[in-house]
């Protein structure tokens, strides 16, 4: 890429502190939820951060939109740190890193219209001056996102999972955000609805021009959805690059688990080996976190964490092994 | 004759006074040592169907209105309910999607697995912890004698769901029940739970009827398949059979509107508009407002269930035709 990436993000650190504190900060277990994650999302690009429960992927999220405190690392919106702000600082940023949550029953507020709860965002950021002109700016949305906008005067109760996550989407984009969090935005909706909702982020997304974090477990919407994808196991990203080189030609042993273990319709597909237990991100494995499920594993990653390899350009694999590896697929 | 046989079962849910019909009619036959899948969207009837069998909706608001369900020669609607919960638990037992919420959180996994046993077996509690140590090693779980005292916060998801499971075998069923059983885990979680439930049924030959949203999860464990629209079985056929050529369109709509992760697709062909609510008339074919082959005889008449070849058949009035 030429131009200097929306969104740098280096070395992120979110450590949690487990249990309760006891005097002089003893015996509390530290839990790393995010341990040293770098990246970057161009302008206009989507980057999914896939991986299964407690990898991280949400908490990168919140800590770029600022609900979780970062214990390391920096963020870098259009050259900007993000991080280091004081929420007042932070607050006008909010505008341009927008968040969309996964679950559209609990993150509409139901006493609320639905055009006081999309005219709310516009007046916190000064956005319209007049009723007239949110109005005109409401009405404007819920088209771009596919409602009609008589809807302005209904309650979220009366909407079906699937149009909530519309009403999500427009308070979303009302606000024409330069960066959009996506935390499993799809994973709540049936798959008939999902493919519709998809569909739609997919055309505003280009229409916009919007950069996109897409956070989501599932593999064939992240296939779907990105233009690269990083893969997180236990608060790290283990492989990092297009979407091409990610589906097609995976090259870190938890990606091929991953990609393995999807059922499949049309049958076929070759299994991984799974030699382990997934492991708990409060007490990871020494090494390579991955090493105790990891067929390829010797000494060395029992003991030392495996940096980025480039496997090729924009590629990158934590791992020990990628010769080894390769060879595997051939 | 089969395992289980369900005919014309028919359920409807108490709405201020009101019986609103949820699963409209619905007959399968589930053969011992075989797999049926039924698959379907939030609210079509899946659920409802297996709660239905194992005798879990009385006292709820939701009642069985006609049909039947005849499990290995005995009619289950037509027992008392004492000799009913002997059959429940023992010849036939259930796991849910989610692990957690239905282990009890203050009780030891072991103690919660005997309690089970003690239930329908005259053995001794040592006996029945033996057993359970046993039914612990059965579904892989690592240190069975260890872990029989762990509480379930101990476990991770994929353990809590291995203790269900040996919890659901403590009795050797006939029949297993699995709704959503691995929903709520992790992909390379659930590829190990489904391979457990295949080898398991290998080994002790039980018929499995397993519930599920999921055609990927469906396609890779079952011999037959159920698709539920709206409260009816839609299609029905032997599972290669059907993911081969599927004749209804609401079928062939599920499968294009999933993203896979073989191939690109520019846009995903989604089902246009949503299913009907509870309680909402339709005329005609269920489907027919939201099909792309829906004709004026659609909205008129209900299609039967048309058989396309012996063993598999559509409710459609245009059964394997494409969508204009």
């Amino acid at each position: 890429m030429s131009a200097a990436p929306l969104l740098q993000v280096e070395d992120l650190k979110t450590h949690f502190f487990l249990g309760t504190a006891r005097p002089f900060g003893s015996g509390r277990r530290l839990l790393k939820a995010v341990d040293g994650v770098s990246f970057s999302i161009g302008a206009g690009e989507v980057l999914s951060l896939v991986g299964e429960s407690g990898c991280g992927k949400s908490t990168v999220g919140r800590t770029l939109t600022r609900l979780e405190t970062a214990s390391g690392g920096t963020a870098r919106l259009d050259g900007r740190e993000i991080l280091s702000l004081s929420q007042a600082e932070f607050r006008p940023l909010r505008r341009e890193i927008q968040m969309i949550f996964q679950d559209p029953f609990a993150s509409l507020n139901p006493r609320l219209t639905i055009e006081q709860t999309l005219a709310e965002p516009l007046r916190i950021h000064g956005l319209a001056q007049t009723r007239t002109e949110a109005r005109a700016l409401i009405a404007e949305t819920l088209q771009l996102v596919g409602l009609d906008p008589k809807v302005m005067e209904r309650y979220p109760h009366e909407f079906s999972g699937g149009q909530r996550q519309r009403i999500g989407i427009a308070r979303v984009m009302i606000l024409k955000p330069r960066l959009v969090i996506a935390d499993e935005a799809v994973s709540a909706l049936d798959v008939s609805i999902q493919a519709q909702v998809l569909n739609l982020i997919k055309d505003l997304q280009r229409d916009s021009g919007v950069s996109m974090l897409f956070i989501s477990h599932d593999l064939g919407v992240v296939r779907h959805i990105s233009d690269r994808v990083a893969v997180m196991y236990l608060g790290r990203i283990v492989e990092i690059g297009t979407r091409a080189d990610i589906f097609d030609r995976p090259s870190h042993p938890y990606t091929r688990l991953l990609l393995s273990s999807i059922p499949r319709i049309v049958p076929g597909r070759k299994r991984v080996e799974d030699l382990g237990e997934p492991a708990n991100a409060a007490s990871p494995p020494s090494g390579c976190a991955f090493h105790p499920r990891c067929k390829f594993a010797t000494d060395i990653c029992r003991t030392t964490q495996p940096p980025a390899h480039a496997v090729d350009t924009g590629h990158l694999s934590a791992c020990h092994h990628i010769e080894a590896l390769q060879k595997d697929l051939a | 004759m089969a395992l289980l046989e369900v005919k014309d079962l028919a359920i409807a849910v108490a709405i201020n006074g009101r019986l609103v019909p949820v699963v409209r009619g619905i007959s399968f036959e589930v053969e011992a040592g075989t797999t049926l899948g039924i698959v379907g969207e939030s609210g079509c009837g899946k659920s409802l169907t297996s709660l239905a069998i194992m005798g879990l909706l009385e006292g709820s608001q939701v009642r069985i209105t006609s049909g039947s369900i005849v499990f290995d020669g005995q009619d289950l609607l037509a027992l008392p309910p004492e000799r009913r919960r002997a059959v429940m638990g023992a010849d036939m037992a259930m796991i849910f999607q989610e692990p957690m919420t239905s282990l009890n959180p203050v009780y030891r996994v072991g103690d919660q697995i005997t309690e089970s046993i003690l239930q329908h077996r005259r053995i001794s509690r040592a006996q029945a912890r033996e057993r359970a140590i046993e039914l612990l090693r059965l579904v892989r779980i690592p240190d069975p004698e260890g872990r029989i005292d762990s509480f379930p916060h101990q476990l991770s998801g994929g353990m809590r769901q291995r203790v269900m499971i040996a919890m659901a075998l403590a009795c050797d069923p006939k029949l297993l029940i699995a709704d959503e059983p691995t929903t709520a885990l992790d992909v390379t979680v659930q590829a190990r739970i489904l391979d457990l439930m295949k080898e398991l049924q290998a080994e002790t030959g039980m018929a499995i009827m397993l519930i599920s949203h999921d055609l990927g999860v469906i396609a890779e464990t079952c011999d037959t398949v159920a698709v539920m629209y709206w409260g009816k079985i839609i299609e029905t056929a032997p599972a290669a059979e059907l993911f081969a050529d599927m004749a209804h369109p609401y079928t062939r709509g599920l499968l294009a509107s999933i993203p896979v992760t073989d191939r690109e697709v520019d846009r995903l062909e989604a089902i246009p508009s949503r299913v009907p609510l509870i309680g909402e008339t339709v005329t005609g074919c269920a489907f027919h407002p939201r099909c792309g082959r829906a004709r004026p005889v659609c909205a008129d008449i209900d299609p039967a269930a048309i058989a396309v070849s012996p063993s598999h058949s559509a409710r459609c009035h245009f059964p394997g035709e494409d969508s204009a």
